[in-house]
């Protein structure tokens, strides 16, 4: 705490930016009622915190590109020089030591052009040329192979769910591209969620948390074998799972626990032996402090655990003791796993691509705490005006709120760590990743918080924009960071780098991808809630709609495009590995 | 003391004790409190084949786009004549069976209708078998996907009279000449769907809507006359059928555009219909009553929209009018 303090003292600026959408809303964000006069909506806290946080992105995108730009603009006015420095090279071809260039009078001069040539001639003209990384980490040959298999798969079934999410996206515009019953909406919607949560984020995230577990730790991997068997269980439960989802067998349509209980079992199994492995791992930690990484990873894994354990107890799903159920897992299945995990690797791979330590341990230690005991909360802003109790809403409107408390905490710490190196990021093409990250963490918390008033679930809930909100955090956040970790260790463990031109289109095509994704569904969205404030006949929001489904569904293709750039960049990274992938795999 | 810095154990224990203390209170407890819910007194349960309608509704995900449940506040009157409460939903969310749970149908996303009060509002069979196998027959803007899987083709000669054949327009058929059987799956879910009806309930409900505006704010109630809009009402009510350019549907539901008993000068005939529905003509679908779902002032609205609109020239209806032909339906029906 004391850290917090003094870290506030430090950057009062950073914080109040920080701060700001919090600040302006905070005044009359509990108070809030749903009699607004339908002129001011625009007004209203939450609408107008939301329009505050997308312009932030806005901005750093603004500022990402002005620094792309003016790299370009700055080598087309150079490039006049070229043949200055052809006459300098020709002379100093024909130059020869005079024998007094040492202490003499004569003042320094670079005729070889040796400093001025250096990177004005990046190796491809459309990108920044970025650093090699220098750094290669001798890792265990089995943990590198569960490492980089846990990835592939997870890479396949980013491929595969992103494919299927496409193509429902598609649906919306074209509601008979097929009428087949294994292809229908209703039944392939899940099985899009589910592959990329429990396919892609959650093995991405486990494989990477191998390395950090064995790395912080100080130690080798308690047993490689249990890796294996996670790794099956955990991908034969996603495999078996869609089956049967696009089969018509799913668990009651709840959100994320559409797969049955055998299904769900395998994977909560996985779990149980990813934690087991991680757990003795640390336990035989080389070193006396955990490092806060570990506390999340350890932490994410036991709560999930018990999550899921709770989310498939079948006597208290009953009536809307099932919706109260719902509520709670589906946002903690998000909160506890993806999130608090994700935060987790971040606090290794952050600062390690940036060769220094994280800014305040203890902010990550306050972020921990208050993230369980905020996060568990907060299930029910599900539901708001729902039939279940109002008290359970007012809970979990006011820890919605007080999730700004680790949001803030966990977003300064990433920032302030990144402070001084920002040059760094122009010159690297890991941290654009997690630049877009951090910002998306801040910036899609903050507003999850938002929707959850009173008000904005008023004009937003059931609307798309709950399908804007989820992308920017599951996507925005979670996979920006997955990609930003994968890209900073599989080099550095395989020894080979992916192809830099193609990592940029990679970030950029899911970059303005996911920007033009979520901003048609909030604009639609908001225009959907408002139709049906106003009272006008439901099939209205249906067909105003159309052009923003057309949007997302460019969008959408923009995203999945960069999927495959990814998946080609880690092809690249693992297949023609110089010391060996395949000795490792042999 | 307990060290989290150092101590994975103490560290791993305290964060899933306080976790799961926190997940009993606000889950667990709550939960298991309000599933002990008691249903309504006017609630029946589900048949058999309702609730065989239930599974197939859970089986194709209806709950990705269609949510049930009317939120408290004045945009969803249009769902349900009252909020929705916990009884609502005793029968209707029960364990499936030993796989599944019970299903997850208060839903989270509105992409189409809300399904809460479906059956008093579209209380007609043929009409929902129409749009399960391709909505757009019906409602031309929709995004439905179509369930042919739940239907099969058959010749004429093999269709047996016990059997529902569905009239699909020409167009929805693919140049096929043969019949459209309904299968029992198909008529299953209609059953389900057609049982979805809010319960009444005595004396006025606990929970009421909150308004969406301060009333009486401004001087828009002066400017504008009051009483209900004719055009939404008639989209909302008797587009789906009617269809938007009042021409109906060939095999299924009559024009209105041009029709003699709309354009008739006394408008007994017409509001007679609208109040206690219609099946005097075996090529046309059986039309559900609407006495108990639309006030006199809503009658009247739209029966002068739909006698003005089309090429219709009659003249306007009065809430006066249809009261009195309402209380002439009662004393006759009482004698």
């Amino acid at each position: 705490m004391r850290k917090f303090i003094e870290c506030t003292r430090q950057q009062p600026i950073m914080f109040i930016v920080l701060l700001l959408p919090f600040l302006i809303t905070s005044l009359n964000a509990f108070g809030q009622s749903t009699d607004e006069p339908a002129g001011s909506w625009m007004l209203s806290p939450g609408i107008l915190g939301t329009i505050i946080l997308i312009s932030i992105v806005l901005l750093v995108a603004a500022l990402i590109g002005y620094y792309k730009v003016s790299t370009l603009v700055d080598k087309a006015m150079n490039s006049g020089s070229d043949s200055t420095l052809d006459a300098r090279y020709s002379s100093a071809s024909a130059y020869k030591l005079k024998g007094d260039e040492l202490g003499s009078g004569i003042p320094a001069q670079d005729n070889k052009g040796v400093v001025t040539a250096v990177s004005h001639r990046p190796e491809n003209p459309i990108v920044d040329e970025k650093k090699t990384t220098s750094i290669s980490l001798d890792t265990p040959p089995e943990l590198r192979k569960v490492i980089l298999w846990y990835m592939g798969a997870s890479a396949f079934w980013l491929i595969f769910g992103t494919l299927i999410g496409q193509y429902v996206g598609m649906k919306f515009v074209w509601p008979e591209m097929d009428t087949i019953s294994w292809l229908s909406f209703g039944r392939l919607r899940p099985v899009h969620t589910n592959t990329v949560f429990w396919g892609w984020a959650s093995l991405t995230m486990i494989g990477l948390g191998y390395f950090v577990v064995a790395r912080t730790s100080n130690t080798i991997i308690h047993s490689y074998k249990l890796a294996w068997r996670g790794w099956w269980l955990i991908n034969l439960s996603v495999l078996t799972g869609n089956i049967f989802l696009m089969a018509g067998i799913n668990n009651g349509g709840g959100e994320y626990r559409e797969y049955i209980w055998p299904v769900a079992l395998l994977f909560a199994l996985g779990l149980i032996i990813t934690f087991i492995n991680f757990y003795k791992t640390i336990a035989k930690r080389k070193i006396s402090e955990i490092y806060i990484s570990n506390w999340y990873l350890l932490g994410g894994l036991v709560w999930t655990i018990k999550l899921a354990t709770i989310g498939y107890l079948p006597n208290i799903q009953n009536g809307l003791g099932e919706t109260v159920i719902q509520g709670y897992y589906m946002h903690q299945g998000v909160g506890m796993w993806f999130m608090t995990f994700t935060l987790g690797l971040v606090y290794y791979y952050l600062p390690s691509s940036l060769n220094k330590p994280i800014y305040s341990y203890s902010l990550g230690v306050l972020a921990f705490w208050t993230q369980m005991l905020f996060y568990t909360l907060i299930g029910t802003h599900h539901f708001i005006f729902s039939p279940l109790p109002w008290w359970l809403q007012t809970v979990a409107i006011v820890f919605s709120a007080g999730m700004f408390i680790p949001v803030v905490a966990g977003t300064t710490n990433f920032l302030m760590t990144m402070r001084g190196s920002w040059n760094e990021i122009s010159k690297s093409y890991v941290l654009p990743f997690f630049l877009v990250g951090v910002i998306f963490y801040f910036v899609g918390s903050t507003q999850g918080s938002f929707q959850a008033f009173r008000f904005t679930n008023y004009v937003w809930h059931f609307t798309d924009f709950n399908v804007a909100h989820s992308h920017m955090t599951m996507y925005g956040i979670i996979t920006f960071i997955l990609w930003a970790c994968v890209y900073a260790i599989v080099p550095k463990i395989t020894g080979r780098e992916p192809k830099q031109l193609f990592v940029g289109i990679h970030f950029w095509l899911a970059f303005i991808g996911l920007f033009a994704y979520m901003i048609s569904m909030m604009a639609g969205g908001t225009f959907k809630g408002m139709s049906w404030i106003e009272g006008k006949p439901f099939i209205e929001s249906v067909i105003l709609m159309k052009p923003f489904w057309v949007w997302r569904a460019i969008g959408g293709s923009l995203m999945f495009l960069s999927h495959l750039m990814f998946a080609y960049n880690f092809y690249l990274m693992v297949s023609k590995t110089k010391t060996g992938l395949k000795t490792a795999t042999a | 003391m307990l060290n989290f810095h150092k101590n994975h154990r103490n560290l791993v224990v305290t964060s899933l004790l306080v976790f799961v203390g926190l997940s009993v209170l606000i889950a667990v407890v709550p939960a298991s409190e309000i599933q002990r819910t008691k249903p309504l007194p006017s609630m029946k349960d589900f048949s058999k084949q309702e609730r065989a309608g239930l599974n197939v509704y859970v089986a194709e995900n209806c709950v990705a786009c269609h949510t049930q449940q009317v939120r408290n506040i004045e945009m969803d009157n249009v769902w349900g004549s009252r909020p929705s409460m916990p009884s609502d939903y005793y029968f209707s969310k029960k364990r499936l069976d030993f796989w599944r749970q019970s299903p997850s149908i208060l839903g989270s996303e509105r992409t189409g209708p809300d399904l809460t009060n479906i059956g008093k509002r579209q209380a007609g069979k043929e009409w929902h078998l129409l749009h399960l196998y391709n909505p757009r027959i019906v409602v031309k803007e929709s995004i439905m996907p179509g369930y042919p899987w739940l239907f099969e083709e058959k010749d004429a000669s093999q269709v047996s009279s016990d059997e529902v054949v569905v009239a699909v327009p020409e167009q929805f058929r693919k140049g096929s000449s043969r019949k459209i059987v309904a299968t029992q799956k198909a008529l299953d879910l209609v059953a389900y769907l057609l049982s979805l009806k809010q319960a009444d309930i005595e004396g006025e409900p606990g929970i009421k809507f909150i308004p969406a505006k301060k009333k009486n704010t401004g001087t828009d109630s002066q400017t504008q006359p009051s009483g209900p809009d004719g055009a939404t009402l008639y989209t909302n009510t008797c587009g789906a059928c009617h269809q938007a350019d009042g021409k109906g549907l060939a095999g299924a539901f009559p024009p209105l555009a041009g029709s003699t008993i709309v354009n008739d000068n006394d408008p007994e005939l017409m509001i007679k219909i609208i109040l206690q529905g219609y099946d005097a003509r075996a090529e046309y679908a059986v039309m559900a009553p609407f006495a108990d779902m639309l006030n006199d002032d809503e009658i009247a609205a739209i029966a002068t929209h739909e006698r003005s609109s089309w090429g219709n020239n009659a003249p306007a209806i009065t809430a006066e009018m249809v009261k009195k032909i309402r209380e002439s339906i009662k004393t006759i029906s009482q004698k």
